[in-house]
């Protein structure tokens, strides 16, 4: 079975910071890591590998520094690494994002299954599937927590507010993945020393994507962050009382009394 | 970006419905968009799919809209996401809204982003505010790290597509004078070109009230320190009617399970009584409970932000407070 997963980089949260004085995104200091539930999206492939065969590519769209979570994929055990890398990418929108995203895989083409993580830790919209999806004309099976083949079906169970759906599609298919569908494995040092040695990663340039540029980064992304702000979320005058716990104890339940709130 | 040059208007709200009844956050998109449209002198429609939801019709009008269009049909008993994106473009190519709402639910979160993409136009998620200015709509969300916020446009796109949480707008009261039409979409799909089969639902009745509808709710944060601190805010709970609630850490410390995660990344609630135990207040979490009527905290840290958003703190040791809180709670109740 041939799969393709989808990986992000993303900055280590608390890195960043909002200059108040020029008003802008201060990001110097930003480490980047790899999208959190994107170990879980790899880990999902790793084991349908180990069950059924087949071959694992990663693709992740970024800067040339996420060439990092490819050399991380492939020291957790995937087969190949391809980075969407230009400057034609830049300033994508989710849109844009899985339009890039789709071309590659239709450049590949040969695939059985796409998966995603259910949502980024930075941009948390959970789009990029979906839209992925659409673009590759795809059924998706978002939100799973348990993924099973069976002869030519894929079952997924999915997460929902009140409980789970098993949904039941024919191959190719598009899943996204939660956090809680499995334990990501660690690679070993040796794994990930050898990635960085012995493995390639492949480049792929707008060009390189059979496709018109038009859809791609800035100029093909529909939304725009029009500003950031910081937002006070005050109410202004608690009163804070100090002191002996039963005496504060005390007095918290004599003002949830006066409020109604026993 | 390439504009849409052709002419659309309206509002649009997609309605959400399980076993015949609608979803809360449906009912709150209504008003909203009834107010939105009042504004910009536009006009709204639900749109409701399901099989034998017709009934539900009135109700959407009484909620605010002027139009209900109606999608009903076998096919449509389980939500499908080629079902329902199908239906929704067929009729989005036709009519030309300005604006499709979502709530950011299970269905919206799968739903909305395919729907954009499919009429190639943009979506803005997991929004708390909606506001129009200049003719666009603006999404306000909260931003990847502290205290930030982001408004997002759609400038050049249409329609503008949005997914708003559950919980973030007050829900107004059906106004039963209101009169509006109904129409019916004709649907044609065959159950044998759908890709995907519900294959079974399992439903999870859990004997807890959703957080989202808790009057009380108790949070515990870091400052908790273990499970079995989460085991005294469960007594605390117990003993105030109230439910449990958490920060982000707990949860991924497996102290307490996923669907007790209040904030950006979780649920929104708005109780009449907030109690948070050792959090300190961070804008992700804060942004789901900051609705709350009357908030206290309970906090080591004389400078954490948690005290900013209160309406009552105590300084000190959640150890030490909690078990004299339950002491006196339970002295009250006549319990020993
Ligand atoms: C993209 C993104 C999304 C996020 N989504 C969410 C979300 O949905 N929900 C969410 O909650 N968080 C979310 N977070 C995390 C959020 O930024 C904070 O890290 C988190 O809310 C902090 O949790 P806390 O207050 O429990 O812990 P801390 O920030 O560690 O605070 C613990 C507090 O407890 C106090 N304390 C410690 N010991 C005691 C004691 N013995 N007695 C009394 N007080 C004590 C401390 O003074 C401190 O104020 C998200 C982060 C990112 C980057
Ligand atoms: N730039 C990217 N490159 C590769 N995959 C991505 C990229 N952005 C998002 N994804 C995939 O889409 C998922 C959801 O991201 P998002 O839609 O941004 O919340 C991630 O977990 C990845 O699987």
């Amino acid at each position: 079975m041939d799969i393709i997963v989808c990986i992000k980089q993303v900055p280590d949260s608390y890195d960043i910071s909002w200059d108040k004085s020029t008003g802008s995104l201060s990001r110097q200091s930003t480490g980047a890591i790899l999208n959190p539930i994107d170990k879980n999206t790899l880990e999902a492939a790793l084991t349908l590998r180990e069950e059924r065969g087949g071959f694992i590519t990663a693709i992740s769209m970024g800067p040339d520094q996420a060439e990092e979570v490819l050399r991380e994929a492939l020291g957790m055990g995937i087969d190949k690494a391809i980075l969407l890398s230009d400057k034609v990418f830049a300033g994508a929108d989710t849109l844009a994002t899985s339009y890039a995203l789709s071309c590659a895989i239709k450049k590949i083409n040969r695939f059985d299954m796409v998966i995603c993580g259910k949502e980024s830790y930075d941009g948390v919209t959970g789009h990029v599937g979906p839209q992925l999806a659409e673009f590759l004309d795809l059924p998706q099976l978002t939100n799973s927590t348990e993924i099973a083949v069976k002869k030519n079906k894929v079952l997924v169970k999915q997460k929902i507010e009140d409980g789970y759906r098993l949904l039941e599609a024919s191959f190719p298919v598009l899943i996204t993945v939660g956090k809680n569908i499995n334990q990501p494995r660690i690679p070993s040092m040796e794994d990930i020393m050898d990635a960085y040695r012995e493995k390639m990663i492949d480049i792929w340039r707008g060009e390189d994507l059979n496709s018109n540029t038009e859809g791609f980064g800035l100029n093909g992304s529909p939304t725009k962050s029009q500003s950031v702000y910081v937002k006070k979320l005050e109410k202004g005058s608690a009163e804070i009382l100090k002191g002996e716990p039963d005496v504060t104890a005390k007095r918290l339940v004599e003002i949830l009394k006066e409020k109604g709130l026993l | 970006m390439p504009e849409n040059t052709e002419k659309f208007g309206g509002l649009w709200v997609i309605i959400e419905q399980r076993h015949g009844k609608v979803v809360k956050v449906s009912l709150e998109l209504l008003g909203e968009a009834r107010a939105l449209a009042d504004t910009a002198r536009s006009n709204v429609t639900a749109f409701l799919i399901g099989e034998d939801v017709a009934a539900i019709a009135e109700e959407l009008i009484w909620q605010g809209a002027d139009r209900v269009i109606i999608a009903e049909h076998t096919i449509c008993r389980y939500y499908r996401t080629e079902v329902y994106t199908d239906i929704i473009c067929a009729q989005a190519k036709k009519d030309k809204p300005e604006i499709i709402l979502f709530g950011a639910t299970c269905m919206g979160r799968d739903l909305a982003p395919r729907v954009s993409a499919r009429l190639k136009t943009g979506c803005m998620s997991d929004c708390t505010k909606l506001a129009i200015d200049s003719g666009h709509l603006v999404a306000t969300k909260p931003f990847f790290g502290r205290d930030l916020m982001t408004d997002i446009v759609c400038p050049v796109k249409r329609p503008q597509i949005a997914t708003i949480r559950p919980g973030v707008i007050e829900l107004t009261d059906p106004n039963r004078s209101r009169k509006g039409e109904t129409l019916s979409y004709d649907i044609r799909l065959r159950e044998d070109d759908i890709k995907v089969k519900v294959a079974g639902i399992l439903n999870e009745r859990s004997n807890n009230l959703p957080l989202e509808q808790a009057e009380k709710v108790v949070a515990g944060g870091m400052g908790v320190g273990s499970k079995e601190g989460f085991e005294m805010l469960k007594e605390l709970a117990g003993l105030l009617g109230a439910e449990l609630g958490a920060t982000n850490l707990p949860v991924d410390e497996g102290w307490v399970s996923e669907e007790f995660k209040i904030g950006q990344t979780g649920k929104t609630i708005r109780p009449k009584l907030y109690i948070g135990c050792g959090v300190s207040g961070a804008i992700q979490h804060s942004a789901g409970m900051i609705g709350s009527e009357f908030i206290v905290a309970i906090n080591k840290d004389p400078n954490a932000d948690i005290f900013k958003l209160a309406d009552y703190g105590i300084l000190g040791d959640v150890n030490e407070v909690i078990p004299a809180i339950i002491k006196e709670l339970r002295r009250q109740k006549g319990l020993a």
